[in-house]
């Protein structure tokens, strides 16, 4: 079990609408990434989802029964929180003990559960320790135990890595998927990373100032964003934008070309520019080349191009991959 | 050169901070002092060498018992401080973490009854306690000293309770622990160090507590502030006796205080530094 609907779901903070309305479903055993940047209002309607926050109009059903009331504990969800938000004084067997604790359930068998958790996580010879002695990747993993212990009908995940360094991170991201793919649980994943979202999710939920701008697998959205922000937003390096002239000769008011679906000549191509930062990566090399008309446009190369800062260069969209959008920045198909 | 320099205005520093912290101490010194001579020698001048007679102890004990004061002092400031408590926790959670509107305007309130000269009151507060039975009661006075100290102890917990970050007790709640199990379970142990040093002031605070203790007591419930000014007027001023009486009144609280300095200290300051 584990199907989430939002129906007209609404969220203001006094006078301030953080959520105007929001209808999503989420089916069951999926892996969802509420995605967007900062006060977009994708914690907010994670924490509504919870039940930490009480919906100003809306409702909220878990497997069609409506739980926009209903107590965070009486929603049979889990939830593993940026801070990770243990319990200090527990040690970590009590710390993923605590909710089996409080469902009153039978001791030899909350021993069972917490040591089949620990192994899941490989946290068994950390269980007497407290939080304060553990690393980061190990408390965000009693955190997650907490969580599974429950046997929730799904997990609600706020943003859990980014008090982890870049490599952690990496293995966690790993780690959370793998989960995904044991339990089969429903999954709701926030995070402002896009690599987090399109690397996790079977869907991207896109958000903006609280409204939804694109629902998608994670190459629905890369192939085929809705709009501007969409476009903007997913794919790293960003896509590149231009308008006017330049846009011209595609039938739009503004264009979109992807670093990596743009070619780079030193002879000839579509438009001309100069070379400005080349960024080295090893494996590629990403080059700002300023281009009258449009500005600084990013490309995406090879590891070994044998460009400098200065030199001048040509530049080519490939055509089948450019995105058009009008004047309202929707996209033109 | 500037290692010197910063050398001596350690030093400097130092010998003023022990010149006041003796100053400040002067005077319980004295009464220590003044506490092991006898009747003689107390008012025979200024002298910091006492004959280290115990005779003054002796006679306090003979003329007035001591220990019942003693228990009186232990019972209302430890009563008082379990009461506090038991109404201040639930008060400094719904305060730090349900806050309204008008939370900081209810703490500023409760704070400005402390700004209220206690005699204002002194005529309605015996009247009150008269038609109540509770003149010199363990009872009444324990109340009392509840209502005193409560300001104090709600604005002391509720900024320990700020400190916790509230994603732990949104954690216990998604975990299924009700509100009286995020209480015991998540919040009280947390705030052990917060809770343990509003305590012990506490505790302070009642122990010395003297225009109610003296005003409303006299035999039955009269604790060791109510002893002490006992001994000051009825048969002429016998300073030896006075200071053994007073050292005795302070001794228990000067031990407990010093013992759980590390604490008081750490509560005070908890929260001033990030």
């Amino acid at each position: 079990m584990g199907n989430i609907t939002l129906k007209k779901v609404n969220k203001s903070f006094g006078e301030t609408q953080v959520i105007p309305g929001i209808d999503l479903d989420i089916k069951e055993g999926e892996f969802v990434v509420f995605v967007g940047p900062s006060g977009c209002g994708k914690s907010t309607l994670l924490r509504l989802i919870a039940g930490l926050e009480d919906t100003t109009s809306g409702t909220i059903e878990i497997d069609g029964r409506d739980v926009t009331g209903e107590a965070p504990a009486k929603r049979g969800l889990a939830m593993v929180f940026q801070s990770y938000a243990l319990y200090p004084h527990m040690t970590v067997r009590n710390n993923i003990a605590f909710p089996l604790k409080m469902a009153k359930l039978d001791p030899a068998l909350i021993d069972k559960k917490v040591t089949e958790a620990a192994r899941v996580l490989n946290l068994t010879s950390y269980l007497e320790r407290r939080p304060g002695q553990l690393s980061g990747g190990q408390r965000q993993r009693v955190a997650i135990g907490r969580a599974i212990v429950r046997e929730p009908s799904a997990f609600l995940f706020d943003e859990p890595l980014s008090n982890l360094d870049a490599s952690l991170r990496g293995t966690m991201r790993l780690e959370i998927s793998e989960l995904h793919h044991q339990l089969k649980t429903t999954m709701i994943y926030v995070t402002h990373d896009q690599v987090e979202a399109m690397t996790m999710a079977d869907k991207i939920v896109v958000l903006n100032a609280g409204n939804i701008e694109q629902v998608g697998s994670p190459l629905e959205l890369y192939n085929k964003p809705d709009n501007l922000f969409v476009a903007g937003f997913i794919g790293s390096p960003r896509m590149n934008f231009a308008s006017g002239e330049i846009a011209a000769p595609f039938n739009a008011p503004t264009i979109g070309f992807r670093p990596e679906h743009t070619k780079l000549s030193k002879e000839s191509g579509s438009w001309a520019g100069v070379v400005g930062v080349a960024e080295h990566l090893g494996s590629d090399t990403f080059l700002h080349v300023h281009v009258d008309g449009i500005g600084m446009v990013t490309v995406r190369t090879g590891g070994d191009v044998p460009v400098n800062h200065g030199d001048k260069v040509f530049l080519t969209p490939d055509a089948e991959r450019v995105h058009r959008f009008d004047a309202k920045g929707l996209a033109i198909r | 050169m500037a290692r010197a320099i910063s050398t001596k205005r350690k030093a400097v520093f130092t010998v003023a901070a022990w010149i006041v912290a003796l100053i400040i101490f002067f005077p319980i010194l004295y009464t220590i002092i003044t506490s092991f001579k006898s009747e003689t020698e107390a008012i025979a001048g200024f002298n910091m060498i006492p004959s280290g007679t115990m005779e003054s102890y002796g006679a306090v004990q003979d003329q007035y018992n001591y220990f019942k004061p003693f228990m009186n002092s232990v019972v209302l400031s430890v009563g008082s401080t379990i009461l506090a408590l038991l109404i201040a926790i639930p008060a400094a959670w719904s305060m730090a973490f349900s806050p309204t509107k008008r939370t900081k305007d209810i703490l500023m309130w409760m704070l400005s009854t402390k700004m209220m000269p206690a005699v204002a009151v002194l005529f309605p507060m015996y009247l009150i306690f008269r038609n109540l039975g509770l003149l010199d009661s363990r009872i009444g006075l324990t109340v009392m000293l509840t209502m005193i100290n409560l300001p104090i102890v709600v604005w002391m917990l509720y900024t320990y309770f700020r400190e916790i970050p509230s994603e732990i007790l949104e954690a216990a709640r998604m975990d299924g622990a009700s509100l009286w199990n995020e209480i015991i379970y998540v919040l009280t142990p947390m705030a052990v160090p917060g809770i343990a040093s509003t305590m012990l002031l506490n505790i302070i605070l009642a122990w010395n507590e003297a225009f109610w203790t003296i005003r409303l007591t006299a035999t039955d419930a009269a604790p060791l502030t109510a002893f002490i000014s006992s001994f000051s007027s009825p048969q002429g001023l016998f300073w030896a006796k006075l200071s053994a009486a007073s050292t005795l009144a302070i001794a228990p609280i000067l031990i407990m205080g010093w013992f759980s300095q590390k604490q008081l200290v750490r509560g005070l300051t908890f929260g001033a530094v990030k």
